[in-house]
């Protein structure tokens, strides 16, 4: 009988040795076989992490390595710790890896000569990295999955070597990120200086006995830094665009989909459990710098996303603005606030994965990802554009979908402190989602005239994109309709059971208790002593739901039909537009310039606005 | 941005770091403090477990999993270098020349070779005991057999080169590592619990499961540097360049 | 001066960032982000000394011998193979990129802005 103990090393360990099976046995196998080992694989990690988040229930499963058990409080080794929130993410992950393995099944024809195998034992390594942070308990460990994360993101991201963009945006992701995740390094060598320990539990003790200083937030922010660069909170963001517009789609739905947030899941982690603690960072001056760093975040993403034409940079800028909002949530630092974030993460995973994953279904069909090359080009894939508008509506958070249950537990819990914070999320979510289905009605139904081609900005349009598939006469292969179908399926899910809600409240709950972890991993549990938060629908949250989806659909149809209007009316708004975008839009545009050495000084300037707001 | 805009956004950011990182500093130990409670600890866990080298305890028993994801990212690594260094399409692949090499350069080759892969072994082996273990032996195991490139020429490297064989074992080293974690598992233990024979303190033998991964670790970095030199050499020597380079650019 | 040799780090990682942000050649921004990373090193061996300590290895010392930080010497170690690792890959990437681009100026490469 295995222990609830040992699942924790067992899901790092599974897909770890499931890339070596790959790798070994790959060279000899044909092509169907490779994808059936895979498949296996990845519904055994996924079984492995499904089988320890029943048990683990509401407590924690508390692993240490090696067995280097604390003697008195004190160890040498290395803790996993499984509560809800992350084994919730980790499971989150293997259901979205096992999605983006039977969606590519007939993905990649052209795999490296004599290494076949390699691009599935890349993604079971990358699922590997991921589940390992959202597992760990230990500073320095968590860095060194977020760099297996990290690399096997790189190479992933410039597969298609053939294409020059690709390239590009893997150098730009890998150089940004690598600086960003040296920063967090430097950070846990200041904590460690000051406190002699690595584990995050050990590391909260010891702070607890000194007083709060310079020192204390120097390491808190470049802790975080590496963090908040993977989260592509602005003005750390810009490589995300760049590498979510090239990598391949299946790669997309995973980074999208849940890389990014596990990254606003190690900010909040690492907040919680090792810096919350009694002398350590001021609750509402973090809670004042994050919010205002993830409003920030969600508008420049929202405003960039509507401005885009190439639709994997669309949704890749559409994402930014999502994670600027979980931030916001997660830094709202309630129960209520965390657990309205994270099922508000679980539901975009599944909205975002499956707009990916039909974005690619264009790409295979017409070889090109362009809005305006695209019009009307869609007529002949009905339950695709059903699909993608489908998604458009869940980004904008139509309720029942379980983006709009999550959007809305998340704004009624900062509705208090900022009465102004639902309306950044009705905005936010209303340009993302009606720019996806401004896409959709364009492409799919040919709705609306030809958009004009006549902007001269800075662009990336996203015609001429080499297709992934080398057989674009065959008809649509099954997995690549039923994966978005079923990633649909279950973000209405989310939103329609009321077990993931309780279940998310109960976990926010503990997430947010530091002395519940600490206690689990020190060897005595206790149960969190704090109110359970309400997570179920509310009139007030249906309402907003509905306004921004409503705000959705009317800003898609002003976008596609606005321009054959020929009312006074019409024309004053269309000016008033244009006037706001020559000043704001374009020059923001311009700051996307896809140059190495400008996203490098954005990376310091964040650094040191964060260094100077949380110094002060 | 232009140019001299980046770099005084630059110094601004610079100075501001500089300024706040230097009180942070102010704050901390010490320099050469003797206060080192994790230090302490783990000197006294190494020897407890009889591994003379105390970063080898740290890195392959006790803080074990941290030299698991190294070990992985590295495979991953050597992974993404085949592919993102396939042969593409358009390329074609040319015949690497016969490179002309002074007599005594290629006897000290002759001689050298075998020493340093010698040498390698010796600092595999003796991890648990000296400075080294598998990482610096593999590291020196896979420039050593590159000495046939600089003494002889490519195509004798190709020839003492077998990479689908480096390619296995490069995934075998990777996996015995995590396969061996699970003895511990096995022996009602934890993951990469250190279940072995300690042995006797000093001896080759002692350290339990340290010399088992610090082979595993040698022979995967050793076969994953040779693969990924392999890949860039190929580039290099063997690569020519596409019809039209520079095609790509603006969209 | 105690804090000297943390400020080293600190000045080490600037000028890597430095570098970054002027390269006029993908390849040399790949060296300076080593030499950013490199920071992260010095660091961590600073935090480690310990006054008078050896290095920490028992074979022919007595065992009661003050040792400097194995710990933060494990951490670098680790920290090495990661940053060597990495760069293999951008490398690779730059390789790639110089085939593909016909340049390794950051300044030319134009293909995803907006």
């Amino acid at each position: 009988m295995v222990r609830t103990a040992d699942l924790l090393p067992l899901a790092v360990a599974v897909p770890l040795l499931g890339a070596v099976a790959l790798v070994v046995v790959g060279r000899w196998l044909p092509r169907p076989a490779i994808d059936a080992l895979v498949t296996v694989w990845a519904v055994l990690e996924a079984g492995c992490l499904a089988w320890l988040w029943l048990r683990t229930g509401d407590g924690h499963s508390v692993s240490w390595l090696g067995g280097w058990s604390p003697v008195r409080g004190e160890s040498v080794g290395i803790v996993l710790v499984g509560d809800r929130i992350g084994v919730g993410l980790a499971l989150l992950t293997a259901a979205l890896v096992l999605a983006v393995v039977v969606y590519s099944w007939r993905y990649f024809d052209e795999p490296p000569v004599a290494h076949a195998g390699t691009f599935p034992a890349l993604l079971l390594l990358f699922e590997a990295g991921m589940v390992g942070f959202a597992l760990t308990g230990d500073l320095f460990d968590a860095f060194v999955f977020f760099e297996l994360m990290g690399a096997v993101a790189y190479a992933l991201t410039g597969y298609r070597i053939e294409d020059p963009r690709p390239v590009q945006g893997a150098l730009v992701f890998g150089v940004v990120n690598s600086l960003g995740a040296y920063c967090s390094l430097l950070g846990i060598g200041l904590v460690y200086a000051r406190t002699g320990e690595l584990g995050f539990a050990q590391i909260g003790v010891q702070l607890a006995r000194h007083r709060a200083d310079t020192l204390l937030s120097v390491a808190f922010v470049l802790v975080i830094t590496g963090l908040l660069v993977k989260a592509a909170v602005v003005p750390l963001h810009f490589w995300l665009p760049d590498a979510h517009s090239v990598a391949p789609t299946p790669v997309c739905m995973l980074f999208s989909g849940v890389m990014v947030e596990l990254a606003v899941y190690g900010v909040a982690r690492v907040y919680w459990v090792v810096f919350s603690g009694p002398h350590g960072i001021a609750q509402p001056h973090l809670r004042a710098v994050l919010v205002a760093a993830g409003v920030l975040t969600a508008l420049v993403g929202a405003v960039m996303c509507w401005q885009q034409r190439h639709l994997k940079r669309l949704l890749a800028f559409s994402t930014i603005g999502h994670v600027g909002l979980f931030l916001t949530g997660a830094a709202l630092l309630t129960s209520a606030s965390t657990a309205g974030t994270a099922l508000y993460v679980a539901a975009h995973a599944g909205v975002k994965a499956a707009l990916f994953a039909t974005t690619g279904v264009l790409l295979d069909r017409h070889g090109s990802v362009d809005e305006h090359g695209l019009y009307r080009r869609g007529r002949d894939l009905p339950l695709v554009g059903a699909l993608f508008a489908l998604g458009g509506l869940g980004l904008a958070g139509l309720p029942p979908f379980g983006t709009a249950l999550g959007k809305a537990v998340t704004e009624h819990a900062g509705e208090e402190q900022f009465p102004w914070l639902p309306a950044v999320f009705v905005f936010v979510s209303a340009l993302t989602g009606g720019a996806v289905l401004r896409a959709a009605a364009r492409i799919f139904a040919g709705a609306g005239p030809r958009p004009r081609e006549r902007y001269a900005g800075p662009e990336t349009t996203g015609s001429g994109e080499e297709p992934e598939i080398r057989d674009p006469q065959r008809r649509i292969p099954t997995p690549m309709l039923a994966v978005p179908t079923v990633l649909l399926a279950a973000s209405l899910a989310l939103g329609l059971l009321p077990g993931p809600g309780v279940a998310l409240a109960r976990a926010a709950r503990q997430f947010t208790d530091r002395t519940a972890y600490t206690a689990a991993v020190l060897g005595h549990p206790a149960t969190p002593a704090s109110p359970m938060p309400d997570v179920g629908w509310s009139a007030e949250g249906v309402l907003l739901a509905l306004a921004s989806t409503a705000l959705a659909v009317l800003f898609a149809a002003a976008a596609v039909w606005g321009p054959a209007l020929r009312s006074p009316l019409a024309g004053r708004a269309a000016a008033l537009c244009e006037g706001v975008g020559r000043r704001v839009v374009v020059p923001l545009r311009r700051l996307h310039s896809g140059h190495l050495g400008d996203y490098v000084a954005w990376l310091a300037v964040g650094v040191a606005v964060l260094l100077v707001a949380m110094s002060v | 941005m232009s140019r001299s805009a980046r770099i005084r956004l630059f110094w601004a950011a610079a100075v501001v770091f500089a300024v706040v990182y230097g009180f942070a500093c102010t704050g901390l130990p010490h320099f050469g403090t003797a206060v080192h409670p994790y230090a302490t600890r783990a000197v006294a866990a190494s020897l407890r477990q009889r591994t003379a080298n105390v970063v080898s305890s740290v890195n392959f028993d006790q803080r074990a999993l941290d030299t698991l994801g190294e070990e992985s990212i590295l495979f991953a690594s050597v992974l993404g270098t085949i592919v993102l260094l396939r042969h593409a399409r358009d390329e074609r692949v040319g015949r690497p020349r016969a490179g002309r090499v002074l007599p005594s350069t290629r006897l000290l080759g002759l001689v050298m070779v075998p020493l340093t892969l010698l040498t390698g072994v010796y600092i595999v082996a003796h991890g648990q005991l000296s400075p080294g273990g598998g990482f610096q032996g593999g590291v020196i195991l896979a420039t050593g057999l590159h000495m046939a490139y600089v003494a002889a020429d490519y195509r004798v490297l190709k020839r003492i080169r077998p990479l689908a064989v480096l390619d296995a074992s490069d995934a075998f080293g990777a996996g015995a590592f995590a396969a061996l974690g699970l003895a511990g598992l096995i022996a009602g233990g934890a993951y990469l619990q250190n279940v072995l024979p300690l042995g006797t303190f000093g001896q080759l033998s002692s350290g339990g499961l340290v010399p088992l991964l610090n082979a595993a670790v040698g022979v995967e970095v050793g076969s994953g540097v040779i693969v990924l030199l392999a890949s860039f050499l190929d580039q290099a020597v063997e690569v020519r360049p596409a019809q039209n380079p520079g095609s790509g650019g603006g969209t | 001066m105690t804090i000297l040799p943390f400020l080293t780090a600190g000045w080490i990682f600037l000028a890597g960032v430095y570098g970054m942000v002027t390269s006029r050649d993908i390849v040399h921004a790949v060296g300076c982000l080593a030499v950013a990373q490199s920071s992260t090193y010095v660091l961590l061996l600073t935090v480690g000394y310990r006054r008078g300590g050896i290095a920490p290895y028992f074979t022919d010392t007595p065992l009661r011998t003050r040792t400097v930080d194995p710990v933060v010497q494990a951490l670098a170690l680790t920290d090495v193979v990661v940053g060597a690792t990495v760069t293999a890959l951008l490398l690779a990437l730059a390789i790639q990129i110089r085939k593909r681009h016909g340049t390794v100026d950051p300044d030319a490469l134009t293909g995803l802005k907006g």
